[in-house]
């Protein structure tokens, strides 16, 4: 009898567990969802685990998804255990060298967390587009559907691949797997052991490249020879699925748990059967029980090997009453007679028929659909409805399931009050910010219940697409049964609302059961709660019979030293009132994960926590709740009335939590959405907001500039604009010699602001009665929301500034360039966004941007909104997102196009000089456009061009009338992150250096993967802790800069605004008027840096004052003048660099855990500043023009 | 010529010894201390509020903006272990033991009761020769009373006393109402040495950026006469060791502060300033100026010029001032 262990654990970390021991070798690359089994993989290298042969497996992080297939299929070529993890565009880039691996019969088995292909819109989230890309590849397919199938497979196809040399892809579904935690039996590394053949390995071995024993692998073979000898590998595919089936037996021996080819659930006479494979086969093994028991007879396929796809099988597993067969791909291919599981079960069908394999005497019904893609919800209800479907009259072929299509009308209907969950299992759902640590105390309440009692227990964790004020959704079962509802908890007896604002923004209490407990963290007491809950929360307490429990849970966090993280407070709350498990022995489980949690970081952090759970129940009370409802307070808009229609009907949707219900007509076909929508969001996440002190202000700017949400703004204005202003509005003489007479306000608006500080950090100011206050300070928001609500309409209808007026090139007067770039969702205090919005406020009028797959694209185009906002003469920022690999390439395409098309209208206007006139054609191609000014006198010529051919029918007038605003100049901007410049899109970047064409490229560089949680870039300084660099990066950071200097020909600079924002604003109008590439390269704190984000600017200044981010531009018009056009703009190193170091986590950790090498590793970091910047400085102080290369003598 | 002196109950080759300074915490310094002629050496202070606020930082940090957004749950690495709290200052003990001779003073700087005799403890067991308790405190709760500010001391000594067997010395400021009955206490309480004085790092103003900056003063010759003073009327009062800290820049200043009482004279900013090499002619001046006036040992000038041995035992006192402000006058 196997050994039973039982573990709390996800998905990717299961998989990687298998993977890890399993395997010699994993060249890897981060993407969302698959990072984290890579991360684990690292993890456990850095702390010297073994594999099941005692030795520590080699984790290497390459620099793209097709590096790490490059570095796969070179490690398997000379014998090692090789796997790599992956999902979406990575496994596309993975697709090459997979045809190689699988035509040279290679034994591998690789993990993907299955995920959306990028198509209409990226989504980081499940379906199977991406393994269905790759299903030609020769590769074996296998799909797992939970988590311990996940663990269970990954070990079964490391088994199956080195047993049949077909090589394996094991997928599960992005999230819904990979993410979810459950309780799972582990398997031990004994029963590794048992099931991974060394005889095989050796055979592995021995097929590698050796020049002891040479050969050549890989040759190039002509049309006489190619196709038969590609025919000579089809004996390993006909074994292959005799063998892996072989496996499984095998496994069923050494684990007890028993997997079939196609495993059947349900009545053995069914006559309606369901195929399907991954996780959605738990939600309709549920479902076909469920039916079951209700006696409908109904069959479930589960679809274990995928590819090679055993008909003969397929049919056998087929109950022989099956008269009808619903397929369901978790897939689209548009264009194809249907989705591929659909069709390979119609061909099994016809050839089961054909064959006389399995009971098939005639051909069944059969229909395909499709369901879950990008993670959409799929549950029992579906199911049925898909069975439902089949027991139509005239079944619907094609259909999709889950979503409402009332534009095609292929979806089926289905009854979302439908449900199959059992009485016994316990649901609860919590509601928090991701800065509470919600999701951390409720995955330690899953593992305290999954590890600490017989329950079983899952848990499934829905994030929000902002990174600042970051809303999470916990869903949690326990249960004495298995649990197989891979689906949303829709009905809970426990809901918890860890944050008071979320109370008139959410409709939580429709997911209560009748009886149920609702909790509140609240600064009310138990006596005046009721009377600040909206009318609705009040209706359902009382019509649900809830029962209502408040603690006041930020203040029991902060007496305990735990600031605003109230996780272990709610944790035990939910442990105190739920009943789960008796109080006493719950807390003491809490303590013992505490201290199995915390007590590596010290025992201080440990008594922290430990006070948090003593303090708790005493501030825990029970509400009495009243008869009748009586508040007047209505729940939250998602937006205002005022909004536009498309923002009301779907973006307002999905901000309110429905956007599965909108239906498909409300949606473009080709994702194309409108900007200009984040100012209709309104979030109120700000605890706090900057309130201006008109008296003290020098209307620097510099508070605007720096603020990465668009959200404190100043306007200069004459007073005649001033009417009836609100009575707080506040305003002040203009203190510009060039505004004088003219009024000048400061306004936040408090509803977007994020209350991250940092404008607070960058006033120059100080009161001078009292030196902590500045011109602007932080002061509560709630009490300021109305007035300042108020006051913010008021600003925005006074009238911008004339852009053509402005001296650009002085911040005070930049600032009141309207910014179209605002109230983004990054991080509060981001460093990178500034850069954007700057990019926004000098260009954007006219700026097309590409932007790499990253934190910016993601803060930038994630649903359901877009910070790119529209100015008063409806012009913006045109913003697209290829992809995370290609952007410079991107970029370089739209300034073609636009330059073709400028060519072409040219070309047109000289052609009807005649029509046009003379002088307007003349102007028009001939203008400059060096400044404002300029392109403001162009846009008149356009707008006089149009005028003129109003009405012309020819062909070219036309045409000509399209594409005239070409003639206006466009700003093309590739932006992306140092993931994308520095590592994956590098090749590409580096082509765009060499063509010379006018493209600017901004590098936002965090040094470090931020998107995907801080895996280390080429960017990563020497010595930075980061992921797949626990040990600190042991090489300094890549000098991107130095390599496009090189060129001689690209516009270079490195800024940094927290340091010199005159520096950046000059970088940026440079770089834009150089008639060629450019490149800013622009230091971005961020949170990955483990600092305090108001404080980034700090870190900003101490790395350009130690040099490790000295400034300078590289113009190469100034070499054209015979000058040098290397310009060093910050002063030589004043401080050490260690001192920098110290004041970021990311460097401060390693003097925690690896205290020697980060000695050494600042040690080096100096000498390597020490280098650079006499490199940089020879190369400034060098007379140029003399062509001898050395410092000038004269 | 002797040079050598008892100092916590150990014998020192030579009364010079570096105070805890930034330079010990390099082996390669220490090893260069105790080549230089150092008689024993002190550590840099571990200071136990420095290891609750790293590990407190370390769980913010690694925590702050975690499973906030499904792509990026977390942002660090989480290694098996960290090398928290004392333990990199215990391992820096038992290297330094292992690279000199000379004795091994540990300084500690607790904040709560349990850490200042659970750290001590810990010190005495990685092989510290003596304890030196670095008690920077600075009262500002107007409630607080210097007795009970006092207490504090007193019970810190006696509860470190009676946790660990090494000597132990207690670093004071010279801010108490009655410096001498404080020091009586605590050598009642257990000192074996005290030293005087710990040199609090003043706040200055910072005038074009108004904020208030602790940039560290290195001490000046000046400094020394207030230990210098101290150190002559506590000696003979007070079974305690004395040794003097703060101003000790020269041979001269050496000898004046032996005179005076002082079992030790430690250095800090002259090294910081001129190097460890400056040990070296420290006693190389020590020896000069001995020689030149017949001294054959240390220990024959320990306290020579202590207030109790001086023909004008006033001129420690207030009268001083008087008599300098007269002399001023004239």
């Amino acid at each position: 009898m196997p050994i039973r262990v039982p573990i709390t654990i996800d998905g990717n970390e299961a998989v990687a567990y298998v993977a890890y021991r399993v395997n010699e070798v994993a060249a890897i690359y981060p993407i969302t969802p698959s990072s984290n089994m890579g991360e684990w993989a690292d993890q456990w290298a850095s702390e010297g685990k073994k594999n099941i042969w005692g030795v520590v497996p080699d984790v290497i992080e390459m620099q793209s998804e097709a590096g790490a297939a490059g570095a796969w299929h070179g490690s398997l070529q000379a014998g090692c255990l090789t796997t790599t993890f992956t999902a979406s565009q990575g496994l596309l880039l993975k697709i090459p060298n997979m045809y190689k691996i699988a035509g040279e019969l290679t034994a591998t088995a690789f993990h993907v967390a299955a995920r959306s292909v990028a198509t209409h819109a990226l989504s980081i989230f499940g379906d199977h587009s991406d393994v269905m890309a790759a299903r030609a590849s020769g590769f074996a397919l296998i799909p797992s559907g939970s988590i311990q199938e996940a663990m269970d497979f990954a070990l079964i196809a490391s088994a199956a691949t080195l047993k049949t040399r077909v090589p394996f892809l094991h997928f599960f579904d992005g999230f819904r797997t990979s993410h979810e935690v459950q309780k799972i039996e582990l398997i031990s590394d004994d029963q590794m052991r048992e099931m991974i053949d060394d005889e095989m390995v050796l055979q592995h071995r021995m097929r590698a490249l050796s020049p002891d024993r040479p050969f050549i692998r890989g040759t190039a073979q002509n049309p006489d020879v190619f196709f038969q000898a590609r025919e000579a590998i089809n004996p390993y595919y006909l074994a292959c699925v005799d063998k892996t089936e072989e496996v499984m037996e095998q496994f069923a021996r050494v684990t007890g748990r028993v997997y079939r080819v196609f495993d059947y659930v349900g009545d053995p006479k069914a006559e309606r059967v369901l195929v399907i494979m991954g996780s959605g086969a738990e939600a309709a093994h549920e479902a076909v029980e469920h039916m079951n028991r209700n006696g409908e007879k109904v069959g479930l396929i589960k679809v274990r090997v995928y590819r090679p796809f055993d008909t003969k099988r397929f049919c056998e597993a087929l109950p022989p009453t099956a008269r009808s067969i619903a397929v369901l791909d978790r897939t689209k291919e548009p264009g194809s007679a249907g989705e591929p599981l659909y069709l390979d079960v119609v061909h099994a069908a016809y050839e089961g028929l054909r064959n006389g394999y399995g009971a098939i005497k005639s051909l069944p019904d059969i229909f395909g659909g499709r369901y879950g893609l990008s993670s959409k919800e799929f549950t029992p209800a579906m199911v049925k409805a898909v069975f439902d479907n089949l027991a139509a009259e005239k079944p619907r072929n094609h259909f999709t399931v889950g979503i409402h299509d009332d534009k095609t009308q292929m979806s089926l209907p289905y009854d979302p009050e439908y449900s199959t969950e059992g009485e016994k299992v316990v649901r609860a759902m919590f509601y928090g910010l991701g800065a509470d640590g919600t999701v951390g105390a409720n995955k330690n309440s899953i593992k305290i219940i999954g590890e600490g009692t017989n329950f079983y227990a899952q848990g499934y964790f829905v994030y929000d697409s902002k990174k600042a004020g970051a809303v999470t959704v916990s869903h949690l079962r326990f249960g004495p049964d298995p649990i197989r509802s891979t689906y949303l908890v829709s009905k809970a007896s426990f809901i918890g609302c860890h944050q008071q604002v979320f109370i008139e923004k959410y409709d939580m209490l429709q997911y209560l059961t009748p009886g149920g407990v609702f909790l509140l963290n609240c600064q009310w007491g138990p006596d005046e709660v009721w009377d600040h809950l909206p009318r609705k929360v009040q209706q359902d307490l009382i019509d649900k019979k809830a029962k209502f429990y408040v603690i006041n849970g930020y203040k029991v966090a902060e007496e305990s030293g735990m600031g605003d993280r109230v996780n272990v407070v709610m944790q035990v709350c939910f442990f105190a009132i739920s009943g789960v498990l008796p109080k006493d022995e719950a807390i003491e489980a809490i303590k013992d994960s505490i201290r199995k949690t915390y007590g590596r970081k010290g025992e201080d952090v440990v008594q922290m926590n430990f006070r948090a759970v003593d303090n708790t129940l005493a501030n825990l009370f029970e509400v009495k709740i009243p008869s009748q409802a009586t508040s007047k307070l209505a729940m939250r808009r998602p937006v205002p009335e005022e909004a536009p229609e498309f923002v009301q009907k779907v973006t307002a949707e999905i901000i309110a939590g429905r956007g599965d219900g909108i239906p498909v007509s409300l949606f473009p076909e080709d994702g194309t959405f409108p900007s200009d929508t984040a100012r209709w969001e309104r979030r109120n996440i700000a605890l706090e907001i900057p309130v201006w002190d008109s008296e003290i202000c020098i209307q620097c700017g510099k508070c605007a500039m720096i603020c990465p949400h668009a959200t404190i703004r100043p306007k200069v204005f004459e007073e005649k604009h001033l009417k009836n202003p609100p009575k707080t509005f506040k305003y002040a003489d203009a203190r510009d010699k060039e505004w004088a007479g003219m009024k000048y306000a400061l306004q936040v608006a408090p509803e977007d602001c994020t209350g991250c500080a940092i404008c607070i950090e960058v006033c120059p100011v100080k009161n001078k009665k009292e030196t902590k206050l500045r011109a602007i300070n932080m002061a509560p928001q709630p009490p300021l929301r109305e007035q300042e609500r108020e006051n913010w309409e008021f600003f925005l209808a006074l009238p911008e500034a004339d852009r053509t007026k402005l001296k650009v090139s002085a911040i005070r007067h930049q600032q009141l360039q309207r910014p179209l770039f605002e109230f983004s969702g990054a991080c509060g205090g981001c460093g990178e966004t500034p850069y954007l919005k700057l990019l926004s406020q000098l260009f954007g009028d006219r700026a097309i941007l590409g932007n790499a797959t990253g934190c910016s694209s993601i803060y930038g185009g994630n649903l359901p909104t877009t910070p790119w906002a529209i100015n008063e003469e409806g012009r913006g920022p045109a913003w697209s997102n290829s992809l995370f690999e290609d952007n410079g390439e991107f970029g370089l395409g739209i300034r073609i196009a636009i330059d073709k098309q400028k060519d072409l209208a040219c070309h047109l206007i000289r052609k009807m000089a005649g029509t046009i006139g003379e002088n307007l054609a003349k102007e028009l191609v001939e203008a400059k456009q060096k400044d404002e000014t300029d392109i403001f006198e162009q846009r008149k010529r356009v707008k006089a061009l149009k005028e003129k051919l109003r009405g012309a029918n020819s062909a070219e007038a036309k045409t000509l009338v399209a594409i005239a605003d070409m003639l206006v100049k466009k700003s093309v901007w590739a932006v992306g992150g140092d993931g994308w410049a520095y590592d994956i899109g590098y090749g590409g970047l580096d082509h765009v250096f060499s063509m010379g064409r006018d493209v600017n490229i901004l590098v936002l560089d965090t040094e470090v993967y931020s998107n995907t949680g801080g895996q280390m870039s080429k960017a990563t300084p020497r010595g930075a802790v980061a992921k797949f660099a626990a040990g600190g990066k042991p090489v300094a950071k890549k000098d991107l800069g130095f390599m496009a200097i090189s060129y001689g020909s690209v516009y270079v600079a490195r800024v940094a605004m927290g340091a010199k924002d005159e520096h950046t604003l000059r970088a940026f109008l440079e770089a834009e008027a150089y008639e060629g590439t450019s490149i800013i390269i622009a230091y971005s704190h961020c949170i990955a840096h483990g600092i305090e984000m108001e404080k980034g600017l700090e870190s900003q200044k101490a790395a350009v004052d130690s040099g490790q981010w000295f400034l300078y531009r590289y113009n190469p018009d100034l070499s054209r003048e015979g000058k040098n056009p290397l310009l060093l703009d910050s002063r030589a190193p004043k401080i050490p660099v260690a001192q920098y170091m110290n004041m970021e986590n990311r460097f401060r950790m390693l003097a925690r855990s690896k205290p020697e090498d980060a000695k050494r590793f600042a040690h080096e970091a100096q000498e390597d500043v020490n280098a650079r910047w006499a490199l940089y400085h020879y190369l400034a102080e060098r007379r140029f023009g003399d062509g001898n290369g050395g410092k000038g003598e004269a | 010529m002797d040079l050598t002196t008892h100092y916590l109950g150990m014998k020192l080759k030579s009364p010079i010894v570096p105070s805890a300074s930034p330079l010990s915490e390099e082996i390669g310094n220490i090893r260069k201390m105790e080549d230089a002629g150092a008689g024993a050496v002190v550590l840099h202070s571990l200071f136990e509020e420095q290891i609750a606020q790293e590990s407190l930082d370390l769980d913010h940090f690694t925590t702050k903006g975690t499973e906030s957004f499904a792509e990026s749950l977390t942002y660090f690495p989480e290694p098996g272990e960290y090398r928290l709290g004392p333990e990199e200052y215990l391992n820096h003990i038992r290297k330094a033991k292992e690279a000199v001779k000379i004795p091994i003073i540990a300084s500690l700087n607790g904040t709560s009761a349990g850490g200042w005799t659970d750290y001590a403890a810990r010190m005495e067991e990685a092989g510290a020769d003596a304890l030196e308790l670095n008690i920077y405190y600075i009262p500002t709760d107007p409630s607080l009373s210097a007795e009970k500010v006092e207490n504090t001391y007193v019970e810190i000594v006696k509860s470190v006393r009676s946790t660990i067997r090494i000597p132990v010395a207690v670093k004071i400021s010279p801010f108490f109402s009655n410096l001498a009955y404080t020091a009586g206490r605590l050598d009642r309480a257990g000192a074996n040495a005290l030293v005087l004085f710990n040199r609090f790092y003043q706040p200055d103003i910072d005038l074009e950026d108004l904020e208030v900056r602790t940039h560290v003063l290195l001490s000046t010759p000046q400094a020394m006469r207030l230990p210098l003073r101290w150190i002559a009327i506590l000696h003979g009062r007070v079974k305690a060791d004395l040794a003097a800290t703060g101003g000790i820049h020269t041979a001269e200043d050496c000898l004046k502060m032996l005179m005076a009482g002082a079992k030790t004279t430690m250095l800090c900013s002259v090294l910081l300033k001129k190097g460890i090499d400056q040990i070296r002619e420290i006693e190389k001046g020590m020896r000069k100026w001995m020689e030149e006036h017949e001294y054959v040992s240390v220990e024959q000038m320990q306290g020579s010029m202590s207030q109790r041995s001086v023909a004008d035992p006033a001129a420690f006192e207030r009268a001083q001032y008087m008599r300098a402000l007269a002399g001023y006058r004239t």
